[in-house]
């Protein structure tokens, strides 16, 4: 990495979201639920380095494909 | 009560999902018939049958709700009398429009803050299960997972949350079994099997209406669409949904996990000594024996990959096969406790996704931990029999207990 990489973005598609929760159970710090159990994204912009890991996590467990990262194909 | 058609003569023009052949050879039928280059298995019983057997194409009729409705959801010899959008159990039985609505209804008791606060109680009843057990000597004494234990717990947990006598758990795990395994008998004797079902639970919803309080039944008969109560039918069939989707399924899957670690002590060893693992392990047991599989009536003629289905044939979404896809899954028939890719299938695809998903985890999680909790070491000691049609489990499980935590 050299220090004009850009940080990590996630993008949440809550059309595709079914609720399967799958983000929230793996990186509750940058997914919530909300009453319908629908996943809502809590990080806007660039997420911080320790929790890449995690973003990568949830977006391989997602059944739906729902989540992405900013240029990267799911 | 028994079936009308004789066993399978080929499994890819003679697919029966409800031989009993089936579901103790499931991994190795879907494997064959793949390999062999038959992607969507088919037969002419039921009236017409097809069953897609990869994530691909499992995954497309999911998500295509023109071509394929969810009136009926449950391969059998009737059709449901019911009409599309709504269907007998919405909304598991209802397309869109209409699906969305019933659905958005029962989803805020099922999200996963309504649910999670219920651990200490399904905590508390394994143990129980577990005491009632007896004395166990290790080495000597043998168990039967399924019945002395997987089997009552998804059935006390619903009771609970519909505000039912948790006493007529053996009258549910009936009600359920006529509707889910008895299918390919004939329709008359089939549409008998529901009338009881219903007759109870008029008493139980009247016996709400006399003495509401908070559980999930009071809540279906005051939760409002644009401002109108649920008929009474929605209501019963909400219920008949709850107790149909969450009993055998739940069971199944308790089952199932319970006799991957009878069969392979390695990973049992491993579990109790990193339990940091559980996450994983347990969506690897769903996704490895993944209990349920849905079906589709064919809304209108189509062709499906070269398949001509007919509007009214049955189409099979087998999510257990789609969960074995060699081409969607690394080593796809090897269960890795701490696989970290799994978009796995088991709770569906889609607008349907179970509905019970957070539920059935936490039920599948807090069995598997109490019961390797207590029994660190177990290990299969005797026939295992397999139940009938599209929910998939061990029925009896008998384990030797070799060490006591
Ligand atoms: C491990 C246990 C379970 C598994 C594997 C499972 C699996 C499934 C699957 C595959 C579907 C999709 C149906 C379709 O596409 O037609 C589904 C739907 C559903 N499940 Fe579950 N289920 C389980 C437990 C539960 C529990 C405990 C409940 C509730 C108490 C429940 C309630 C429902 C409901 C209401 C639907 C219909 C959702 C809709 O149509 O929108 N399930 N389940
Ligand atoms: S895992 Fe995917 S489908 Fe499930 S809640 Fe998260 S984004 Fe939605």
């Amino acid at each position: 990495m050299t220090a004009y990489s850009q940080g990590m973005r996630v993008q949440l598609d809550t059309e595709k979201c079914q609720g399967h929760n799958r983000c929230y159970a793996l990186a509750p710090e940058l997914f919530d639920v909300d009453d319908y159990g629908t996943a809502v994204l809590l990080v806007e912009g660039d997420i911080p380095a320790e929790l890449e890991d995690k973003a990568r996590l949830a977006v391989a467990n997602c059944p739906e494909y729902a989540i992405t990262i900013e240029g990267e194909s799911p | 009560m028994t079936s009308i058609y004789g066993p399978v003569t080929d499994w890819a023009t003679d697919f029966d999902h409800v031989d009993p052949e089936y579901n103790p050879n499931a991994h190795q039928i879907w494997d064959d018939l793949r390999e062999n280059g038959c992607p969507v298995a088919s037969s002419e019983r039921y009236g017409g049958l097809w069953a897609p057997l990869t994530h691909e194409y499992v995954r497309e009729v999911a998500y295509d709700t023109e071509n394929f409705t969810s009136r009926g959801v449950i391969v059998s010899t009737a059709r449901p009398i019911a009409e599309a959008p709504i269907g007998p159990a919405p909304p598991i039985t209802s397309d869109p429009p209409f699906h969305q609505i019933a659905r958005k209804l029962l989803l805020p008791p099922f999200a996963p803050k309504q649910i999670d606060p219920w651990e200490p109680e399904i905590r508390t009843l394994c143990r129980g299960l577990l005491d009632d057990m007896g004395d166990i000597t290790p080495g000597e004494s043998i168990i039967d997972a399924a019945v002395q234990y997987a089997q009552n717990i998804p059935v006390n947990v619903i009771a609970r949350m519909l505000g039912f006598p948790t006493t007529d758990d053996e009258i549910f795990r009936g009600f359920v079994h006529d509707i889910v395994e008895n299918v390919n008998v004939d329709p008359e004797e089939r549409e008998a099997a529901i009338g009881p079902l219903d007759a109870y639970l008029d008493i139980q919803i009247e016996e709400h209406r006399a003495n509401p309080r908070d559980d999930l039944t009071t809540y279906l008969m005051n939760v409002e669409i644009d401002g109108n109560k649920l008929s009474h039918e929605h209501v019963r069939g909400s219920i008949v949904l709850l107790l149909i989707a969450g009993i055998d399924t739940t069971w199944s899957a308790i089952g199932s996990s319970l006799w991957h670690l009878a069969t392979h002590p390695d990973d049992l060893e491993r579990l109790v000594k990193e339990p940091e693992l559980m996450t994983f392990a347990i969506e690897e047991f769903l996704r490895a024996y993944a209990p349920v599989t849905m079906a589709r009536l064919v809304a209108k003629d189509n062709d499906f990959h070269g398949c001509p289905m007919k509007e009214n044939q049955w189409v099979l979404l087998p999510f257990p096969a789609a969960n074995r896809d060699p081409e969607f899954f690394d080593d796809a028939s090897e269960v890795h406790l701490d696989r970290a890719e799994n978009r796995h299938a088991a709770f569906g695809l889609g607008i349907h996704r179970c509905l019970g998903s957070n539920l059935a985890r936490l039920e599948l999680r807090v069995a598997v931990e109490e019961f390797i909790g207590r029994f660190p070491a177990f290990a299969l000691d005797g026939p295992v029999t397999w139940s009938n049609g599209q929910i998939r489990g061990p029925r009896k499980l008998p384990v030797r207990i070799t060490a006591l935590a």
